[in-house]
C-alpha cells in the first residue's frame, strides 16, 4: 500500500497515524498482501537487512507510548522501566498478533529477561535473543555474531521464511543503505538548518519507518526531504542548539519533544530510534554480504551505553557529537530506571563538564503526560545558553 | 562473604572466618609484597586462572555486601548519589564507588589495593559492564573484557563455548601475562581445577542435605556462608577443599543427630515450614530478615542465590582435563545467565525435590538481572507445582529499601496461608 503524500501535511499525518497505531494495522495489511512473516524487534539495533532478505517484515517495537497499561503492570515491580510493561500489554491485548515472533537484542537485563518471558507467554512464536558481541575482534566476536545471525536465519526458515540467499541479502543491504542514508541526510540537514527539520517531524518519520517495508520508508523520507528543502517559509528562530542523549531504548512521548522545541531548543542531535543510524556509513555491498554486516557492526557502529567502550575515554564520542552538531548544550534525557543510560551518565556528564559544555538532566517515562516541570527546566536551560554562551 | 558470629559456631565457620581475614590482610599488603591485584566479579569468576598467575582477586560485590552487613553502605551510597549517580541504579555499584572515593578502605577496615587489572567477566548481569567502565574511570586501570553469552535459548551451544574460550586465549590470558610477567601455565591451572571439583562435590552434598527432614541447613541464609569460599577468592585452593570437607562432615553429623539448622539464635528446634527462595538476600538487615523466618519455624531448603556464582547441583564440575572449555562452561552456566524458562524449571524442581511447602521471591530493587520477570516466574512456578508463592521486596545494600514491618507482615501472611492450606488438606 502506498500513499500519494501530495503535501507535507498529508505525509506527516500518515507518519503520525503509523506512529500512533498500536494495533499495527500497516503490518497486518502487509501480511494480508504478501503472506510474508513479520518479526518484531526491540530497540536498539538488529540487522533488518537479514530479515528483509528472507522476505520478513522487520517491525520496530518501541513500547506502547501513551497507551493505558492494565495487565503489563502486573508483570513488573515499580522500579523497572516502562517499555517492557507496555510491550507485554501489547502482546497480551492482541496488538502484536500479526507478528510471527520477536527478536530481542542485547540491551540490558530487563529486555534480556523479556525474551524469556515472551517464550513462556507466547508459545509457538519465534523468540530470538540476539546476543550482539562485546568483543570486536572479527575472528572472535565477529565469528560469534555471524553464527548468531545464521542461527536467527535458520529459525526464520523453520517458521516458514525464505532461506537466506547471498544476492537477496546484498539487495536488502542496498535498500537499507538508501533508507539509512536518507536518515543521515535528514540529520545533517537538521544540523545545518534545524528550523527546516523540526525534531518532532523527523521523529515521526523515524517511527513510521519502523512498521513499513523499506521501499515505503524510502519513499516517505524522499518526499519529506523534497518538501522541506523547498520550503522557504521555514525560517530560523532564536533557539538554543541542544543535543539530547539517553533516549535510545524507551522513547520519550512526542509531547516531550514538542515541549522542548517550544521552550526554545533546536534539537540538533539525538539518540532516538537508532536502528537506522547504528551503522555510521553504508554497509559495503561487495564481497560476502553477511561478512559485511558483521564487519559493520564490529567497526562502524556508533558509541552506545549498551556497547563496551573498549578503546577510548567514556564520553569522548558525545563531546565529538556536540562539536560536530554545533550544539551549545547537552540535555541528558533518559527514561526512569534505564540502567544503561543512567549508569553511563556520570561518566558522560564528567566528559561534557571537562569540555566546558553546559548540560542539564531529567528523566521521563514513555507514558508521561505532564511536562510542566520539564518545560520550565528546559526553558531555563535554553535561556541560560542564549544569555551566557559565547555565541 | 565472612560469617558474622553465629551461636553456636561450627569449626568450619571459624575456619572460613580465618580464611577471609587472611585474604583481606593479603590484599592490604599486595603492593608491599610486589603482588598484583585483579578486580573481578563473582558470577563467571576465573579464580583458578587468577591463582595460576599468582594474583590477588578483589571482588567488588563482596566488598559491597560486606559493607552492607557492617552498616557502612548507607554512607557510601549517599556519597555516590551526591556525586551524580542515579537513585534508580544498582546499589552495589554505588556502594563500591562511594567506598572507593572514601579512600578504598575495605569492609574489614584495611585499605584495598588499586587494581592492576579490571577483569570484567560479563556474566549474567549487564550492570557489570557499566560498573567496570566506572571503575576504569576511578582507577585508570587496564581492563580485560570477557563477554559470556546469555543462554537465551536455554542451552550452551558450541559457538558460545568457543567464543568464551577464544576470548580467554586472545584477551584474558595475555592481559594476565602482561601484568604479571608470567607465562600461562595450563598444568598449574588444571591442578587448581581438580581442587575446585573436589570442593564442588562437597558443596553439593551440603546443599542437598536439605532434602532431609528436618533439614540440617538453611540453604539461603545459612547458604550464603556455605558458598562464601567457593564463590570468591578460594575456589581451587587447598583451603577451600579443607573447608568444604569439614563442613560436609559437620552437616553429616547434624543429619545423623536429626538436628535442624543453626540460626542467629542457635539451633532451630522445630521445622514448621520448608520453603524455596529465589533472589538475593538483603544484606543491611540480614539477621533481622533471617529471624523473621526463624520466628515462624521456616527453613529455606533450596535457593537460587546460592547458584549465582556457579550451578553445581546439575552435575557440572570444573574439569581439569579441559581447563579452558570447563571455565567457559562454568561461566555460561551461572544462575543469572540462564533464561527465564530454565529458571522456572529449576525452581519448580527445587520445590518438588526438596518437598517444600512453597516458595518465596525476595525481589531486590538493585538487580534487574534477577528481578525483571520474577512476577511471571511466581505464576509459572505456582502453576507447575501447585504450591503457593510469596513475594517480598527489598534491596541488596541500601537500607532505605528494607521495610521490616512490611516484610514481616507479608511473611506472616504467607505462612498463615500455608497453614490454612494445610488445614484444608490441599497442601503437602
Amino acid at each position: 500500500m502506498t500513499h500519494a503524500h501530495d503535501d507535507l501535511s498529508g505525509l506527516l499525518s500518515h507518519a503520525e497515524e503509523l506512529y500512533r497505531d498500536t494495533s499495527f494495522s500497516a503490518v497486518r495489511a502487509w501480511k494480508r498482501r504478501t503472506g510474508g512473516l513479520a518479526l518484531g524487534f526491540m530497540p536498539i539495533y538488529v540487522p533488518r537487512e537479514l530479515l528483509a532478505a528472507q522476505d520478513v517484515l522487520p517491525v520496530g517495537l518501541m513500547g506502547g507510548g501513551e497507551m493505558e497499561i492494565i495487565r503489563g503492570d502486573a508483570y513488573y515491580q515499580s522500579y523497572i522501566c516502562h517499555i517492557p510493561r507496555s510491550t507485554i500489554e501489547l502482546g497480551l491485548n492482541g496488538s502484536l498478533d500479526a507478528l510471527d515472533g520477536v527478536v530481542f537484542p542485547a540491551i540490558c537485563d530487563v529486555i534480556r529477561n523479556l525474551s524469556g518471558m515472551w517464550t513462556m507467554l507466547f508459545p509457538g512464536k519465534l523468540v530470538h535473543y540476539l546476543d550482539v558481541p562485546q568483543d570486536f575482534d572479527p575472528a572472535v566476536g565477529g565469528a560469534f555474531y555471524r553464527d548468531d545471525l545464521l542461527h536467527l536465519s535458520r529459525k526464520i526458515v523453520a517458521h516458514g521464511g525464505r532461506p537466506l540467499e547471498t544476492e537477496r541479502l546484498r539487495a536488502a543491504i542496498v535498500a537499507y543503505n538508501r533508507a539509512n542514508g536518507l536518515v543521515r541526510e535528514l540529520y545533517e540537514l537538521r544540523r545545518e538548518q534545524p528550523w527546516k527539520v523540526p525534531t518532532h517531524e523527523l521523529y515521526l518519520l523515524l517511527r513510521a519507518g519502523l512498521v513499513v517495508p523499506v521501499d515505503e520508508q524510502i519513499a516517505m523520507l524522499e518526499r519529506y526531504l523534497a518538501f522541506v528543502e523547498d520550503d522557504d517559509e521555514r525560517r530560523p528562530m532564536d533557539q538554543a542548539r541542544v543535543l539530547l542523549t539517553g533516549s535510545f531504548c524507551e522513547q520519550p512521548p512526542l509531547g516531550l519533544i514538542k515541549t522542548l522545541e517550544r521552550t526554545g531548543c533546536y534539537i540538533v542531535d539525538d539518540d532516538f530510534v537508532q536502528v537506522g543510524r547504528w551503522i555510521r556509513h553504508d554497509v559495503p555491498t561487495e564481497g560476502d554480504p553477511l561478512d559485511a554486516l558483521v564487519e559493520a557492526f564490529l567497526h562502524d557502529a556508533i558509541a552506545s551505553p549498551t556497547r563496551w567502550c573498549e578503546s577510548e575515554a567514556k564520553g569522548a564520542d558525545l563531546v565529538r557529537r556536540v562539536e560536530h552538531s554545533g550544539a551549545e548544550g547537552v540535555i541528558f534525557c533518559a527514561p526512569s530506571f534505564c540502567d544503561p543510560a543512567l549508569l553511563d551518565q556520570p561518566m558522560t556528564v564528567a566528559a561534557v563538564e571537562r569540555a566546558g559544555i553546559p548540560w542539564t538532566a531529567f528523566k521521563y517515562a514513555e507514558n508521561a503526560g505532564q511536562f510542566q516541570v520539564i518545560r520550565e527546566q528546559a526553558g531555563t536551560f535554553a535561556d541560560s545558553i542564549k544569555l551566557w554562551s559565547g555565541a | 562473604m565472612s560469617a558474622p558470629s553465629v551461636v553456636p559456631k561450627d569449626a568450619s565457620q571459624d575456619r572460613q572466618k580465618r580464611m577471609i581475614a587472611a585474604h583481606f590482610d593479603r590484599l592490604a599488603e599486595v603492593e608491599e609484597r610486589g603482588e598484583k591485584a585483579v578486580y573481578t566479579f563473582v558470577p563467571g569468576n576465573l579464580t583458578e586462572l587468577l591463582l595460576s598467575f599468582g594474583v590477588a582477586p578483589v571482588l567488588p560485590e563482596i566488598n559491597a555486601l560486606q559493607s552492607g552487613m557492617r552498616g557502612l553502605s548507607k554512607d557510601y551510597i549517599a556519597r555516590a548519589e551526591k556525586d551524580g549517580h542515579s537513585e534508580d541504579v544498582c546499589t552495589y555499584v554505588k556502594c563500591d564507588i562511594g567506598m572507593s572515593r572514601g579512600g578504598n578502605v575495605g569492609p574489614t577496615g584495611k585499605r584495598l589495593p588499586k587494581p592492576d587489572l579490571l577483569l570484567l567477566s560479563y556474566t549474567g548481569c549487564f550492570t557489570f559492564l557499566k560498573w567496570f567502565e566506572l571503575l576504569r574511570e576511578e582507577y585508570d586501570a587496564p581492563t580485560a573484557m570477557l563477554h559470556v553469552p546469555y543462554q537465551g535459548g536455554g542451552t550452551i551451544t558450541d559457538a558460545m563455548r568457543k567464543y568464551v574460550v577464544d576470548q580467554l586465549k586472545s584477551k584474558v590470558i595475555p592481559a594476565l601475562e602482561r601484568i604479571t610477567g608470567r607465562a600461562y601455565d595450563e598444568d598449574l591451572l588444571s591442578e587448581h581445577l581438580a581442587r575446585s571439583a573436589k570442593a564442588e562435590d562437597d558443596l553439593v552434598h551440603v546443599l542437598e542435605s536439605a532434602r532431609h527432614r528436618p533439614s540440617p541447613i538453611d540453604a539461603y541464609f545459612g547458604g550464603v556462608y556455605y558458598i562464601g569460599p567457593i564463590f570468591t577468592a578460594f575456589r581451587g585452593t587447598e583451603d577451600a577443599v579443607d573447608y568444604y570437607a569439614e563442613l560436609r562432615a559437620e552437616i553429616d553429623e547434624r543429619v545423623r543427630l536429626g538436628l535442624g539448622p543453626v540460626t542467629p539464635d542457635g539451633e532451630l528446634e522445630k521445622e514448621r515450614y520448608r520453603v524455596v527462595v529465589e533472589g538475593p538476600p538483603n544484606w543491611t538487615s540480614f539477621r533481622e530478615f533471617w529471624r523473621m523466618f526463624v520466628d515462624e519455624g521456616a527453613v529455606v531448603v533450596a535457593s537460587t542465590y546460592t547458584k549465582v556464582g556457579g550451578v553445581y547441583d546439575n552435575g557440572f564440575r570444573h574439569d581439569p582435563s579441559r581447563p579452558l572449555e570447563s571455565l567457559a562452561e562454568y561461566c555460561l552456566g551461572c544462575y543469572t545467565n540462564l533464561d527465564l524458562p530454565t529458571r522456572v524449571d529449576m525452581l519448580s524442581r527445587y520445590v518438588t525435590d526438596y518437598e517444600a511447602d512453597g516458595f518465596l521471591i525476595n525481589s531486590v530493587k538493585s538487580c534487574n538481572s534477577f528481578s525483571a520477570g520474577q512476577l511471571l516466574i511466581l505464576r509459572q512456578v505456582e502453576e507447575r507445582t501447585g504450591r503457593p508463592g510469596g513475594f517480598i521486596e527489598s534491596d541488596l545494600v541500601d537500607p532505605r529499601y528494607f521495610s521490616a514491618a512490611n516484610i514481616k507482615n507479608r511473611l506472616e501472611s504467607y505462612f498463615q496461608m500455608i497453614e490454612q492450606k494445610r488445614s484444608r488438606g490441599d497442601a503437602r
